[in-house]
């Protein structure tokens, strides 16, 4: 394998979920969550993956680890493609590959200690940490994440929110992944505690090389974390850019809402900028709209964005984006 | 003009745990037509203050145990008075809409409702009213939805039914505790944009209650700032976002990623959110806070003016001077 | 902690019912388990002279008989312990296939979905739509009656209470998002479900146990009742009833002391049961 193939590279992914009428539960079409979806990620590397809800981006990850089966597409993990692999491989796989979950509270089993928990994945893989090491290893990945190694024997309700996110970290760690699936990792958390799980999945990655697919609905945290970000809207990415490009040059003109809606705290200190309020929700993926799918609520909304679908392609030298008229919206608001 | 008056307010629930008091003596003043942030992070008592104004502490666990509130010069604690004056002249808007829809009304009748109940109004009329007010709130053709069920609604649409409710009695106060947590960026937005433009119309006084700094840094004139339900500091929005004279203030707004600007290192507050079953003696931020000394250990700081800033901005800690020099 | 407290708290309703519950089962219990040792019984004993006694006479041999005699001369309060043990071990037995049966069912049907969860809870519907009294009596005329197939009968009869509750814990549980973290560790199917979705079932099931129990007992002494349950040397509370039936007009304590003591353990547990469950598991209300 040569050393620029990326860590994990994701071509047209496609997922989907049947639609059952609520009666006879008959399947009635196709809920498309993900529709054509490519990126990649390289060792090390860190992308952020933002959009509303509904957008697919749990999809996406759990696409990736397994937990959905792909409709079609290709995903390529460390030299495997994961679409057609054995189980008994998927296992080997899995191990470099773990996922950090949103809810502090639902993804801990109630019933098991701290230490039941980081271990649960040492007695799927023996290999990995011998028996007899098992309680001076949680006690070093405990001091890891930031908790009292004391508190192994604790059960998830001890421990506040942020904490109980520390342990779910210590969990995905256990098996020394190489990329790690943050999805919402920090949404739940107060501003206080979340800007110190950030902080620590931040030094994690200097010091233990991860690589990170860091999905958020909020823009912000996104950019103080990724090298890259990748902006989903209704099972499609409507624009990919290095984190830098994206948050000063957006093209797309659903980044620039979304950009534009973040809150700021203090505005007073910069140029007064026209904010963008666009109407409307997202649309169903069940019944998408023809054409681009973000028309119905787009104010640059042409007559072609009903019938053409527009290419995720670089324009005029910029960065890939979703949109007939990008290059005219270069520069356009913040 | 004084319109709210809360004075040294005190609520207390009895849990398994023991006893937590909620509010800790909270006071602070809501002018007519001001807008007013209450910020905090959660389980900081901003709902609780929130549910003693409107007198829906849930009981038996909550009892308001001390203080004052008043409402336009009635006492909003004596019996009753709080009852005849909600949805009329204080109305409140919750997080979670669809919770607060009844699931089996049509969300025009649930919006005529209100003028039938209160205002003797005609079926017609309740009917008329409610299509005036849904086109108010902003809801895409509204006659063709004024027969929907609420969960035929998206959770922004919901939201503005929710405060169409909430304003269809021309309340003087409205209180809104967290409108757009549950809501993507791009609908708060539109949400936060509709309520400056109502409260503008209406001119009425606005509680806004919030966990995001950012959220209501171009709308509210005030904040007040509650941790482990005391009020720890309160002024002009802009006067405490720039001149933080609380360590948690400030460490809550060095807390927050930027959308812009450098991407600098996050500086977290230190430690766990307080556990009110066991918070420290005297300040209780002490634990997470860098500033603490002795002092902060035996006694609990009361709000006061800050040194060198204007009169309204008050913050309760011993040594502001600190974090008025550390940061800014 | 701030959550649960509430939650907790709102649980805490039903404190006397529940103690209530337990402190009536005790007594029937431990009646069950020494009785038997205080007042010996012996079934091919006949004493004609003791025979129709009321209640509080003393017999021949100078002991008391507080509920009167049989028929045969039997003290009843020595038949009803011994009656008790069998009643009660009965039930027991009968919960346990039942609840081994109605679990593991429901647990398959519940986590795999798809068909096999189609085929399982149609052969549920079925089951529940046959009145189970005559699909025992059906059965207990095939296998004769003993002991045995009277458990086998009520299992067959109870099994669906349960597999419709494990199949709910599994269907709520599978879904959990600290199931999905096992499942990302690689975890397979077997330790999913015995580690994850098994120990969510543990009290729900409990508490639908306690409400069954108290069907299964009277079911037990209608099947006997009928002939159809344990034989007739096996003095449970059916037979002593059903014994009793013929003698109603001068003797009416043999079938009606029986039947107030089952109805008081009935009632007792239904009243265990209802408040086990409105504590732990208020979604179960509509079972
Ligand atoms: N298990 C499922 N069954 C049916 N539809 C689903 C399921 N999971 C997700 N969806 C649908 O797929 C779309 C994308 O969801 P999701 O990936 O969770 O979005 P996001 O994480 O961006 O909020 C949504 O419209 C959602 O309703
Ligand atoms: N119904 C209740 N029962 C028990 N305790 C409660 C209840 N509601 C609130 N509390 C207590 O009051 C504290 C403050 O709650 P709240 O006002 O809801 O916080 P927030 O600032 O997040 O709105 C909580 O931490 C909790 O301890
Ligand atoms: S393609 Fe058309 S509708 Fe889509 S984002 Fe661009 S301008 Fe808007
Ligand atoms: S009073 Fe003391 S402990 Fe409290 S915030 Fe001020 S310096 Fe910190
Ligand atoms: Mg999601
Ligand atoms: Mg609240």
């Amino acid at each position: 394998m040569s050393t620029e193939s990326p860590l994990l590279s994701v071509r047209d992914l496609q997922t989907s979920f049947p639609m059952r009428s609520p009666v006879l539960r008959r399947t009635v079409g196709q809920i498309q969550a993900v529709a054509g979806v490519s990126f990649d990620i390289p060792a090390g590397g860190t992308l952020g993956l933002v959009g509303e809800s509904g957008s697919g981006k749990s999809t996406v990850a759990r696409t990736i680890i397994g937990l959905e089966k792909a409709r079609s597409g290709s995903i390529v993990f460390d030299g495997d493609e994961l679409t057609s692999l054995p189980k008994a491989s998927m296992r080997r796989v899995r191990r470099q590959l773990q996922m950090i979950f949103q809810d502090p509270y639902a993804s801990l089993n109630p019933r098991a200690t701290v230490e039941q928990i980081i271990a649960e994945a040492w007695q799927i893989h023996p290999d990995v940490v011998p028996r007899n090491q098992h309680r001076a290893e949680v006690r070093d990945l405990l001091e890891r994440v930031g908790l009292n190694p004391d508190h192994a024997e604790r059960y998830p309700h001890q421990f506040s929110g942020g904490q109980r996110q520390r342990i779910g970290i210590a969990r995905a760690l256990a098996l020394r992944p190489k990329l790690v699936i943050c999805d919402e990792a920090v949404s739940a958390l107060d501003v206080s505690v979340q800007a110190q799980v950030l902080n620590l999945l931040d030094d994690l990655r200097c010091d233990l090389g991860l690589a990170y697919l860091f999905i958020a609905h909020d823009l912000s945290v996104v950019r103080h974390i990724s090298d890259r970000v990748a902006v989903m809207y209704l099972g499609r990415i409507v624009e990919t850019a290095s984190q830098d490009e994206l948050f000063t040059r957006p093209l797309h003109p659903y980044t620039q809402a979304l950009l534009s809606a973040v809150p700021d705290p203090k505005p007073w200190d910069k140029p007064a900028r026209e904010q963008i309020i666009i109407g409307g929700d997202v649309p169903s993926p069940a019944d998408p709209p023809s054409g681009c799918g973000f028309r119905t609520r787009c104010w640059k909304a042409e007559e072609t964005c009903a019938h053409d679908v527009p290419e995720l392609t670089t324009r005029l030298e910029l960065h890939p984006a979703a949109c007939h008229f990008a290059t005219e919206l270069a520069g356009a608001a913040r | 003009m004084v319109l709210l008056s809360v004075r040294d307010l005190r609520v207390e629930f009895a849990t398994s745990g023991g006893v937590v008091t909620a509010v800790d003596g909270a006071s602070f003043d809501v002018g007519s037509g001001e807008t007013v942030a209450l910020l905090g992070e959660s389980g900081s008592g901003k709902s609780v203050t929130a549910q003693a104004v409107m007198g829906i502490v849930p009981k038996p666990a909550g009892r308001v145990c001390g203080g004052s509130i008043s409402y336009d010069g009635r006492d909003l604690l004596a019996p009753g008075v709080a009852k005849g004056l909600r949805g009329r002249e204080i109305a409140m808007v919750f997080q979670d809409p669809l919770s607060s829809l009844n699931p089996v009304f049509r969300v025009g009748a649930q919006i005529g409702e209100m003028f039938r109940r209160h205002r003797g109004a005609s079926r017609r009329e309740a009917r008329a009213a409610a299509l005036d007010l849904m086109k108010r709130v902003g809801i895409p053709a509204a006659s063709k939805r004024l027969d929907d069920y609420p969960h035929q609604f998206s959770g922004g649409m919901r939201q503005r039914v929710m405060i169409a409710m909430a304003l269809a009695l021309s309340p003087r106060l409205l209180i809104a505790d967290e409108p757009t947590t549950a809501l993507d960026v791009t609908v708060q937005a539109q949400i936060m944009d509709l309520l400056t433009r109502l409260q503008a119309e209406e001119g009425m006084s606005l509680v806004l209650i919030t966990h995001d700094l950012g959220v209501v840094a171009g709308v509210a004139d005030r904040v007040i700032l509650m941790y482990a339900g005391r009020v720890v500091e309160t002024g002009s929005l802009r006067e405490v976002y720039e001149h933080s004279g609380h360590p948690y203030t400030s460490g809550l707004m060095a807390s927050v990623p930027a959308v812009d600007g450098p991407r600098d290192r996050l500086v977290p507050i230190q430690g766990s959110p307080p556990d009110l079953l066991s918070l420290p003696s005297g300040c209780s931020f002490r634990p997470r806070c860098q500033y603490a000394d002795e002092q902060c250990a035996e006694v609990e700081p009361v709000l006061r003016q800050l040194p060198d800033r204007p009169s309204t901005h008050q913050a309760a800690c011993h040594h502001p001077e600190g974090v008025l020099t550390d940061v800014h | 902690m701030v959550a649960p407290v509430a939650a907790r708290r709102r649980t805490r309703a039903g404190s006397a019912r529940i103690r209530f519950g337990f402190a009536v089962i005790a007594v029937y219990v431990v009646a069950a388990a020494i009785g038997p040792w205080l007042f010996r019984y012996n079934p091919v004993d006949t004493r004609t002279a003791d025979r129709l006694k009321p209640p509080f006479t003393r017999l021949s041999d100078g002991s008391f008989a507080i509920f009167g005699t049989d028929q045969v001369g039997q003290d009843l309060l020595a038949q009803m312990l011994q009656g008790a043990r069998i009643s009660i071990a009965v039930g027991l037995a009968t919960l346990l296939l039942a609840g081994t049966i109605g679990v593991t069912i429901g647990l398959a049907a519940g986590y795999f979905g798809g068909w096999l969860d189609g085929v399982l809870m149609r052969l549920a519907d079925i089951q529940l739509a046959f009145p189970s009294i005559l699909l025992a009596i059906f059965i207990a005329a095939l296998l004769g009656p003993s002991v045995v197939n009277v458990v086998i009968v009520l299992a067959v009869a109870n099994w669906v209470t349960f597999a419709r509750v494990a199949r709910g814990q599994a269907l709520a549980t599978r879904r959990r998002e600290f199931v999905d973290a096992s499942r990302t560790l690689g975890a397979g199917t077997w330790r999913l479900v015995t580690r994850c979705v098994l120990p969510a079932c543990v009290a729900p099931v409990l508490v639908v146990a306690t409400v069954e129990i108290g069907h299964v007992i009277l079911a037990e002494a209608s099947l006997s009742f009928l002939g159809l349950g344990t034989p007739a040397s096996t003095p449970s509370w059916g037979v002593t009833i059903a014994n009793g039936r013929n003698y109603l007009a001068d003797a009416w304590w043999i079938s009606t002391i029986p039947g107030i003591a089952l109805a008081f353990l009935v009632i007792s547990l239904g009243v265990l049961g209802d408040a086990l469950r409105d504590r732990y598991d208020p979604r179960l209300r509509s079972l």
